[in-house]
């Protein structure tokens, strides 16, 4: 077991070593010169203030030289400094981590909790409504874009009954006690998590189903069946952890889709998130940012791929191997 | 006579198909006593596991519908029960285990927790004491280790381990009656005789009357007190096991017979068999179901279904060619 532990993060480092130096190298491919957008911000410049900014972000140095400059300062847990917001470019990120997490993991449990129950609904009675109802609208679910539904969403709750915040994340005229602005940061989370979880909700409640109803065919339902289980027990005890292994192996490599989900969401909905600071920093060349983001993100598909793993072996002991 | 576990009478089943319906099983009837083993036999598709499956009400509907008869479970008719209260039978006074081991327990939960589930949807008694019984049906069924074995998924375990596991299961609440469904079709040979002295040890341990559904002779001389021979969904020879085996009266049971590969035969012989293959259940003629592949057939055998004639007490066989003693000469 730890032998395994050791070796996976062992894996996880080096695939964190490979991603920095591949995002490093693909950036520079990428057209534009942050030295000309650093000088557009500050009102235009002459050749030698561009020389000077150059040489104050190091951008005149060989691109080996570059290179090993950020690793060395990136094994040190410093990612550089945004040009476009003059901070470190780890404070930075950090400041906008929490909300792109809240709104992934609130769209993901939204997703994986009702679509799951919907698949099983679904696969009670395969030729049923609810299953028809299922069907067809898990297909409009994934086969309508993020950014689509989010603006009608927006249209919808917005204009037509404006029961939810649209943009934003916290409301700056409230004032109140941590429960308030919980209750507030809720309301304002309702839009985007929505938006971002139907998709996958889509997705995992087809899953469920085609999953559940291969199960209930097993040879060990119809043992449980002739032990006396009742029918609704052979559904949630019997067949549903059996059904939920694909779906939970599923949304874990799905993941990384939804953090590039969530930079759509955060843009149509204002979200103070990761998403819009990378849309932002894309614009505006800001590099180290964007770099930082792009390392970011893969920590984070690390790390929910090590949790995917462990929630694999709980549910299924095959996979836990050993006697 | 003592009163009967199991009286089947006249029991039909249809299966609505797209070709039509299918008399999966007619007139289907047997009675088993206490402590009794009744074997039944026949090719594949011929209404043994169906029979199994509709004692316990697990007839796959739709299509599937008993549309007749009544199968009486110490006096009660089982396909009039509530589901509910033959959900209390199956497990309970009825248990079933099945032919694939290595599939029929459910690989999420440990051996110990499967059959103390069982034990606990029929019995009331605490987690801990369905744990100790569970244990103990273990060692009852002679898996070494049964504490350890307890704690044990399925997918540690050999199809042997897991048949005994199913067996340890349905017998953990004292059935008084036990299906067996081909219980040692995916085993190992050592294997199967192992799971064929183990039902017998505990059959006249417990007192449970067994159905044994079974492709293997051999279990059958040894084990069985009666035998049923099923042809195309109905019983088509039946009687004490003896009489069966060594003086069978219709034509379909004297092949099935001979086609036993024997060890003291010669082994440069072909092995008998019957030609042809079991008809498909929706185009059954209104004759006999075997006189296509009937070495003895005549031209009468086309026109109605034989009835029983009796051979000797209680063994009887459903072949016109029965009436006139050619067979039996």
């Amino acid at each position: 077991m730890y032998q395994r532990i050791t070796k996976q993060l062992l894996y996880a480092v080096s695939l964190i070593l490979a991603v920095l130096v591949l995002n490093f190298l693909l950036i520079q491919l990428a057209p534009g010169d942050p030295a000309e957008v650093i000088a557009g911000e500050m009102g235009g410049a002459n050749a030698e203030v561009m020389a000077a900014i150059r040489a104050q972000y190091g951008l005149d140095k060989p691109l080996l030289t570059q290179l090993g400059l950020y690793l060395g300062h990136a094994l040190q847990g410093d990612l550089g400094t945004s040009y476009f917001y003059n901070r470190p470019v780890v404070e930075l990120i950090l400041s906008r981590l929490g909300p792109t997490l809240l709104l992934v993991a609130t769209a993901l449990g939204f997703a994986l909790i009702v679509g799951t129950r919907l698949g099983m609904l679904a696969s009670r009675n395969p030729r049923g409504i609810a299953s028809a109802l299922v069907t067809v609208l898990s297909l409009i679910g994934y086969s309508a874009p993020v950014f689509w539904t989010g603006l009608m969403l927006v249209i919808l709750f917005g204009a037509t009954i404006p029961l939810f915040p649209i943009a934003g994340m916290i409301d700056v005229v409230k004032q109140g006690g941590p429960l308030v602005r919980a209750l507030d940061i809720a309301h304002h989370l309702v839009l985007p998590a929505l938006t971002l979880g139907l998709v996958y909700l889509a997705q995992y409640s087809r899953l469920t189903r085609a999953s559940m109803l291969e199960v209930l065919g097993a040879d060990y339902i119809r043992t449980a069946r002739a032990k006396g289980v009742s029918e609704r027990q052979v559904f949630n005890r019997h067949a549903f952890r059996n059904a939920l292994l694909p779906v939970v192996t599923v949304a874990g490599m799905q993941f990384g889709a939804i953090i590039s989900g969530a930079v759509l969401v955060e843009t149509v909905f204002s979200w103070p998130g990761l998403g819009t600071l990378a849309f932002q920093s894309i614009l505006a060349r800001d590099y180290p940012t964007v770099l930082g983001i792009l390392f970011f993100s893969t920590l984070i598909v690390i790390i929910a791929n090590l949790l995917t793993d462990f929630v694999s072996r709980l549910l299924d002991p095959r996979l836990a191997g050993g006697r | 006579m003592t009163q009967p576990v199991l009286d089947i009478r006249n029991l039909k089943v249809d299966f609505m198909t797209r070709r039509g319906v299918a008399h999966v099983l007619d007139d289907v009837s047997f009675t088993v006593a206490p402590g009794e083993l009744l074997a039944i036999v026949g090719e594949s598709g011929c209404g043994k596991s169906m029979t199994a499956l509709s004692v316990l009400g697990l007839v796959p509907t739709p299509p599937g519908k008993v549309v007749g008869g009544s199968i009486l479970f110490q006096g009660r008719d089982l396909a009039q029960l509530r589901r509910s209260d033959m959900r209390k039978i199956r497990g309970g006074d009825i248990a079933m285990i099945f032919q694939e081991p290595m599939t029929s327990l459910n690989p999420v939960f440990t051996c110990g927790e499967q059959i103390a589930e069982a034990v606990r949807l029929h019995q009331n008694v605490s987690p801990g004491a369905a744990h100790a019984r569970a244990v103990e049906m273990l060692r009852a069924v002679g898996i070494p280790e049964p504490e350890l074995r307890a704690n044990a998924y399925p997918h540690q375990l050999s199809g042997g381990m897991r048949q005994r596991v199913m067996i340890a299961m349905a017998l953990s609440c004292q059935p008084r009656l036990l299906i067996a469904d081909e219980p040692t079709t995916a085993l190992d040979v050592t294997v199967q005789a192992q799971i064929f002295s183990l039902l017998d040890e505990l059959r006249h341990k417990t007192g449970t009357a067994i159905v044994l559904i079974t492709h293997d002779m051999g279990a059958v001389a040894e084990m069985a007190d009666k035998v049923a021979v099923m042809y195309a969904g109905r019983i088509i020879e039946q009687g004490p096991a003896d009489a069966v085996l060594d003086s069978p009266g219709h034509p379909y049971t004297r092949g099935l017979l001979a086609s036993i590969p024997r060890v003291y035969a010669d082994p440069d012989a072909d092995l008998p068999e019957i030609p042809g293959i079991v008809p498909a259940l929706t185009d059954l003629g209104r004759g006999c179901a075997f006189e296509p592949r009937c070495p003895l057939a005549i031209n009468a055998c086309h026109a109605a279904q034989p009835r029983h004639v009796a051979m000797s007490a209680n063994h009887s066989a459903a072949c016109i060619r029965l009436k006139t003693g050619e067979v039996l000469a």
